[in-house]
């Protein structure tokens, strides 16, 4: 009986030392070179492998940046600047500093601003809707309200506000991934720099009917009537197509569209004082006037120079 | 045993309320609003400018590409805008605004009822009277049909067969351009045939319209007496199913072949046309005149006038309702074609187009979506798939977006019959998610092309 019990257990012991013996140099003889940076890279990113770098997960952002020269092409919105600092410093390279953006959705199509001009029937979900038609307000171009956007998001960010019908996006939990951007059919969501303090400006419609049709769409539509590209004095405003846009990385954040906005298209957020609608006019006017009293005073010298 | 196609299909109830009324003329309305994207293919390029006079069969656009087709006045006036317009769907379209001054016709256009039994010989001379007549399959697809009446080289033609199932429950209008215009169709028929090189050509009708079958069948056995050139034209009676009227169902029914998967009908040597396509035809080639009017059935069970109007291409829908009493306080959803495959429309200022079938008003009741719940794994969708695909699989194929599953499982085959979403007792919407998939498939698939 003892016998037995020494004989098996020698013989297991033998064999698991030889096959340890084996199993080791046939590891040293089949090693994979893998740079142990990777690993490292990966440890500081914040594993969410939502893709909103480009690649597919934190792991392969990992492999992509250790094979990159620099991390010009390489960045992180989830991770922002504190975790590009620590790949940065892991993997030698310098890396320039982003802003941080912030999901925008545009489009203030609420409810009351916005009458529904027919019933939807059919599934909720904005890629089905848009396929099908124009959607159920008489605004080609604004929000469908069947929060694909919400579903996209992994960060719960995104939630529909049952009063107004849109989507609201909490800046604290919204990454800048992407994923809300790529959802939306009507390419109402912007990803915009977040701005000093949250402080940032931007255009809340992508309605490029023309002025008429837009109002009567929606009472909050821009109307593309370019006082905001005439008043802006740091050439941030574009019109197109009957829409205004404002270029964030010219802002100045004066806030002198927004008073001037015949609709209230134009939307600042997280400025810490109520927007002073009539002071700020009151100044563009003072200004537009003295620009025009100098234009018109230039006029009439070189007139005279040349009389 | 009936005729019918072999796998799938529902038994809706047929609901043909308006089969009694004569298909009547509707007035002229003061201003049409004509589309150039009227057809599958590249759109028309208009022709006219704000100011122009045109007259009723003018054309107004030319065609935009290969697969593409003529748009002609449908009324005299004068042209009063041209850009963009939202259509059926609210999208935006490039629409011919022409305010009606008189009625002035083209010269060249037969205007008479005279019926032309002489069937011409020179097929191309024919092949481009069918072109500059703008005629487009009016089954439903709209695709241009002197393109389909070409067969691209080493494809041999058959078989013509002439659809007129009108499977889908409600619609009459080709019910009643049978019974009214029955030699009209079988000399159309007989001008496709002969382009095809006189192929045998079967009418295919619905057991549900024996008048229609009747007065075909004595229509073939008149004009048989005229001209040996009407021999070979012969009616099927078909057994009542829907889809029956799909292009590939009906090749089924009546050929017994199977069009492959990404096939054409004539793969199988089918040339499928519509009985309203079969009139255009005769109207283009015989008497010069271009689709300038299509019927239109005007139906619903909370309607109160039901009719079988012939209204000019572009008259907004809102002057056809309001011509027959406005709309119904019950309806709440109007439709555009049958109410298994017709589009809801959220635009009731939008005018009519070439394909064009039906306004159908519905209740609440018997149109909205009863709330979805979960599968039950029962298999009804898969039986009633007339494709013989599996809408349950597709459906959850669909949802999480895995084009290369769906490409495998045929996505792309789906005819968007409705079957399945008719079918489900958990009231899913297999259809509304199918077609999403098939989208993504498409592109997909389009994609491949290019870059090859």
């Amino acid at each position: 009986m003892t016998q037995t019990i020494i004989w098996t257990i020698a013989i297991i012991t033998v064999l698991g030392l030889v096959l340890a013996i084996i199993l080791y140099f046939v590891a040293e003889k089949f090693k994979v070179q893998e740079d142990p940076r990777i690993d490292e890279v990966e440890k500081v990113m914040p594993g969410a492998n939502c893709g909103g770098c480009g690649f597919a997960g934190c792991r392969a952002f990992a492999e992509a940046a250790v094979a990159a020269p620099n991390l010009d092409n390489n960045y992180c919105p989830v991770g922002g600047n504190d975790v590009m600092a620590k790949v940065a410093a892991i993997l030698g390279y310098e890396v320039k500093a982003k802003a941080p953006m912030v999901a925008v959705v545009r489009c203030n199509g609420t409810c009351a601003n916005r009458p529904r001009t027919n019933t939807y029937d059919g599934l909720s979900s904005c890629k089905v809707k848009a396929a099908l038609y124009s959607g159920d307000t008489a605004c080609a171009f604004g929000c469908l309200g069947c929060g694909d956007c919400v579903e996209a998001c992994q960060f719960g960010a995104l939630s529909m506000n049952p009063e107004t019908g849109l989507p609201e996006v909490d800046e604290t939990k919204c990454t800048a991934c992407g994923a809300c951007v790529k959802a939306c059919p009507k390419t109402l969501i912007e990803l915009r720099a977040k701005g000093p303090r949250g402080m940032r400006m931007f255009v809340s419609c992508r309605n490029q009917d023309k002025g008429p049709a837009a109002k009567k769409a929606c009472a909050a539509a821009c109307i593309g009537c370019g006082i905001c590209q005439k008043t802006c004095t740091h050439d941030a405003i574009t019109v197109e197509n009957n829409v205004a846009y404002i270029d964030f990385n010219k802002c100045k954040l004066c806030r002198e569209c927004e008073a001037l906005c015949p609709t209230g298209a134009i939307h600042g957020v997280n400025f810490p004082k109520p927007l002073d609608k009539e002071a700020v006019k009151a100044r563009v006017q003072e200004r537009q006037k003295k620009a025009r009293e100098a234009a018109a005073a230039a006029a009439a010298e070189s007139n005279t120079k040349e009389a | 045993m009936k005729n019918t196609f072999s796998i799938g299909g529902i038994h809706p109830h047929d609901n043909k309320i308006s089969r009694d009324c004569a298909i009547t003329p509707l007035a002229t309305p003061p201003t049409v609003y004509i589309s150039v994207a009227q057809h599958i293919g590249a759109p028309a390029q208009p022709l006219v400018k704000p100011g122009d006079k045109v007259k009723v069969g003018q054309p107004v656009a030319e065609p935009g590409g290969f697969v593409s087709a003529f748009i002609h006045s449908s009324v005299s006036g004068t042209v009063k805008s041209v850009g963009p317009r939202a259509d059926l769907a609210g999208k935006m379209s490039t629409t011919i605004e022409i305010t009606v001054e008189g009625d002035e016709w083209m010269e060249g256009i037969d205007t008479t009822d005279t019926l032309v039994t002489d069937i011409p010989e020179d097929n191309k001379a024919t092949l481009e009277k069918i072109r500059l007549g703008g005629v487009v399959g009016l089954g439903g697809a709209t695709f241009p049909t002197h393109v389909k009446l070409s067969p691209p080289p080493g494809s041999k033609c058959e078989m013509l067969i002439i659809n007129g199932c009108e499977c889908e429950p409600y619609l009459t209008s080709d019910f009643r351009t049978l019974l009214e215009k029955g030699e009209q169709v079988v000399i159309g028929a007989a001008i496709i045939k002969q382009v095809l090189g006189g192929v045998p050509c079967t009418i295919a009708i619905e057991e549900n319209k024996p008048e229609a079958i009747d007065h075909i069948n004595e229509v073939i056995a008149k004009l048989r007496k005229i001209s040996p050139k009407y021999d070979g034209i012969s009616v099927m009676t078909m057994k009542m199913r829907y889809p029956q009227g799909g292009e590939k169902q009906l090749i089924d029914a009546v050929m017994h072949r199977q069009v492959a998967s990404g096939g054409l009908p004539i793969s199988v040597g089918a040339v499928v046309q519509n009985v309203a396509t079969a009139l255009a035809v005769y109207d283009a080639v015989q008497k010069n005149k271009p689709i300038i009017d299509n019927s239109v059935t005007v139906t619903g069970g909370c309607f109160p006038k039901q009719a079988n109007l012939l209204v000019r291409v572009g008259t907004p829908l809102s002057y056809i309702i309001d011509s027959l009493g406005g709309m119904p306080s019950d309806a709440v959803k109007v439709i555009s074609g049958g109410p298994m495959m017709g589009k809801a429309i959220s635009n009731l200022d939008a005018a009519t187009l070439k394909g064009t079938s039906s306004l159908l008003f519905l209740t609440a009741e018997e149109t909205m979506r009863k709330p979805e719940s979960n599968c039950i794994r029962c298999g009804k969708c898969a039986d009633a798939c007339p494709m013989g695909l599996e809408p349950f699989l597709l459906n959850k194929l669909s949802r999480i977006n895995d084009v290369e599953a769906l490409e495998d499982n045929a996505a792309q085959d789906c005819i968007e019959c409705g079957c399945c979403l008719y079918s489900c007792p958990a009231n899913i919407p297999l259809l509304d998610i199918i077609r999403m998939g098939k989208a993504e498939v498409m592109k997909a698939i389009k994609s491949r092309q290019i870059k090859k």
